[in-house]
């Protein structure tokens, strides 16, 4: 029965220990850059995004040798390129692919390091020992190389399999993260009882643990989002990423392996590679504004 | 101690084992095999023919028996042979991998001096703005993309100004062992070593700035206050021992980020190291190269973090425990 006072005790409860969304929103503001970061960051995307109403993309994968290499002007923002098609609509259609892919194998490594962290920290013992010897060798391994191996060799290659391989080279330090934590936890009383009371495994790790775990996720899944377009494009970039028929900035930014291209036609390249920075400059600062967020300790609001 | 270490060196070995069988597999997976690459397409061979070959040269047994024979040979330095090279993948990799290690020591040394000096200023003077500017170019090192800066190090330093040569490690048409010849080798390699130096200071600036500001407070440091040590010689003496010390073990732990690194930076600047030829290799589908690259660099990496492990652990007795 949840009597008047009660009722003021949660109410108290809730003003002296925000959810960690509204922590993360208060160290937001308190910090211009960051908020300056996350507007500059949601125009992009809104427009990236919303790209599709008012650029066709067929047309904009047309080649037109009458307008090759166009330097930028009224007709074309930014120019064209060696097919003739428009680098302005090319850049927002490939922010738009670059950030999806980013972020569903930030979302998949990020799934598959927290189940298997989970399950390490939570057993412990042997299983964890096991667990953490094969990590310990994955992580050695050189894996720019492997992904790169893994695209040539797999066969009816497409980005569903591009976005497996990356997400399968990129859980690997999320599980060792989650892990140590969960170790920590394991030990604390709030387990042993559910434990006690008979709840199955699976139920506590996932319904008990993770949300202990989640702000930890949370920032790692951040800053982890910022270097997965950082190798996307990279790869796109080296001809390893996404095939020419989708567009990322790293397809852009691949035009500059001629140096014709580099010193002179800098308008195909240049704003890729200026956007990939911006983004990741901005996706960062927000996540270190998050980390903060996560550590009572370190924040400034 | 010793017993440490020579765990350590066992546990090395099922990983290169595991290694070079992984890597075999993906060989295998690879389209093509050495009979293909050497005679396909020529019309003095038939199928039949190809197929003797193959049997004659064993890639027609069992998969054990050819790992077998594989690694047999790879560990007396034989890695097969390049079919668009046509020389053997040993003296072919020979060159490129001085080539690289120069690029990867040259970035190794100069990200040193600059971290090292901006790390203590940034711990010592907290919260000043020299601390803040050295914070904010920590940030701007840590979210850079490595192959962004590079092109943009490459368009402004080497195309824009011209400062730099934009392509190749050295001048063709000096002679070798002349002084020009150095010169221009140097000269080829500060735009890239620089891009990938500037990039690779920020886990060495982190690290000490965090040592650094941890140390200050520790009783012994107190302590050599409260004696009337000056300041200069409780940051000298004291702290920075303490906290240098494992930067000189974090080497091996480098050399991953560098193999990584160099694809790109050996891509955007032409540099005719291992990372370019790996890329050559698996774009003209001479896989044999193509294996012997992942395979030397994944040792290297594996040797490189057992080193550092040992070494941490000498200066770090508390990590022995495990």
């Amino acid at each position: 029965m949840v009597t008047i006072d009660d009722k003021k005790l949660i109410a108290d409860e809730k003003v002296n220990n925000p959810s960690f969304a509204k922590t993360i929103w208060r160290e937001i503001k308190h910090d211009k850059m960051a908020l300056i970061s996350l507007v500059l960051l949601l125009a992009l995307l809104i427009t990236a995004y919303s790209s599709p109403l008012f650029i066709d993309q067929e047309q904009l994968q047309r080649v037109n040798f009458l307008e090759t290499w166009e330097a930028p002007s009224s007709e074309h923002l930014l120019g064209t390129d060696d097919g003739g098609r428009d680098v302005f609509g090319q850049l927002l259609i490939g922010t738009r692919n670059s950030f999806t892919i980013g972020l569903s194998v930030t979302l998949i490594a990020g799934l598959f390091g927290l189940t298997v962290g989970l399950i390490s920290g939570f057993f412990g013992g042997w299983v964890d020992n096991v667990i953490m010897r094969i990590i310990d060798f994955l992580m050695v391994l050189p894996n720019l190389m492997f992904i790169i191996v893994f695209v040539v060799i797999v066969p009816n290659y497409s980005i569903f399999s591009f976005v497996l391989i990356m997400s399968a080279f990129a859980w690997f330090g999320k599980a060792r993260l989650i892990r140590s934590k969960g170790l920590a936890e394991r030990e604390l009383d709030y387990i042993n009882a559910s434990k006690t009371l008979g709840t199955p495994n699976w139920k506590i790790m996932f319904f008990e643990m993770f949300p202990n775990l989640s702000s930890l996720v949370i920032v790692n899944m951040t800053l982890s989002l910022a270097g997965n377009i950082g190798l996307e494009t990279g790869l796109t970039f080296l001809g390893f990423g996404l095939p020419a028929s989708t567009p990322s900035l790293g397809t852009l930014i691949a035009f500059a392996t001629n140096p014709d291209i580099v010193q002179n036609k800098s308008w195909v390249w240049l704003p890729a590679a200026l956007l990939i920075l911006v983004m990741m400059l901005c996706i960062n600062y927000i996540g270190q504004a998050v980390k903060r967020a996560s550590d009572a300790r370190q924040r400034l609001a | 101690m010793v017993k440490f270490i020579i765990r350590r060196v066992l546990i090395m070995i099922p990983q290169l084992f595991l290694l070079s069988l992984i890597i075999f597999v993906l060989a295998k997976q690879m389209p093509g095999d050495a009979v293909t690459g050497a005679f396909m397409g020529n019309p003095n061979v038939s199928d039949e023919q190809m197929e003797k070959i193959r049997e004659e040269y064993g890639l027609n047994d069992p998969w054990y028996v050819q790992y077998g024979h594989w690694i047999g040979k790879a560990v007396k330095g034989d890695l097969g042979s390049s079919y668009t090279h046509k020389q053997p993948v040993t003296s072919l990799l020979a060159g490129r991998v001085t080539t690289t290690v120069t690029l990867g020591l040259f970035i190794l040394i100069v990200s040193y001096i600059i971290a090292i000096p901006l790390g203590i200023i940034a711990g010592r003077w907290t919260d000043t703005w020299a601390d803040k500017l050295i914070v904010l170019y920590n940030y701007f090192s840590f979210a850079t993309p490595l192959f962004v800066f590079a092109l943009l190090m490459l368009y402004f330093f080497g195309f824009v100004l011209g400062w730099f040569p934009t392509g190749n490690s050295v001048d063709v048409r000096l002679d070798a062992g002349s002084w020009e010849y150095y010169v221009s080798k140097f000269k080829h390699l500060v735009l890239p070593g620089m891009s990938g130096a500037i990039l690779a200071t920020f886990g060495t600036i982190q690290y000490l700035r965090n040592d650094i500001i941890d140390t200050k407070l520790k009783d012994f440091v107190k302590t050599a206050r409260a004696k009337g040590v000056p300041e200069g010689k409780v940051y000298t003496r004291h702290i920075l021992r303490n906290s240098l010390l494992p930067i000189a073990a974090f080497l091996g732990y480098e050399i991953t980020g560098l193999i990584a690194g160099s694809i790109f930076l050996e891509m955007i600047f032409s540099y005719p190291g291992l990372g370019q030829l790996f890329i050559q290799s698996i774009t003209g589908r001479d896989f044999t190269v193509t294996t012997a690259i992942v395979m030397i660099s994944g040792a290297a990496v594996i040797v490189g973090t057992m080193l550092s492990d040992i070494i941490l652990s000498i200066i770090d007795p508390r990590i022995r425990i495990e």
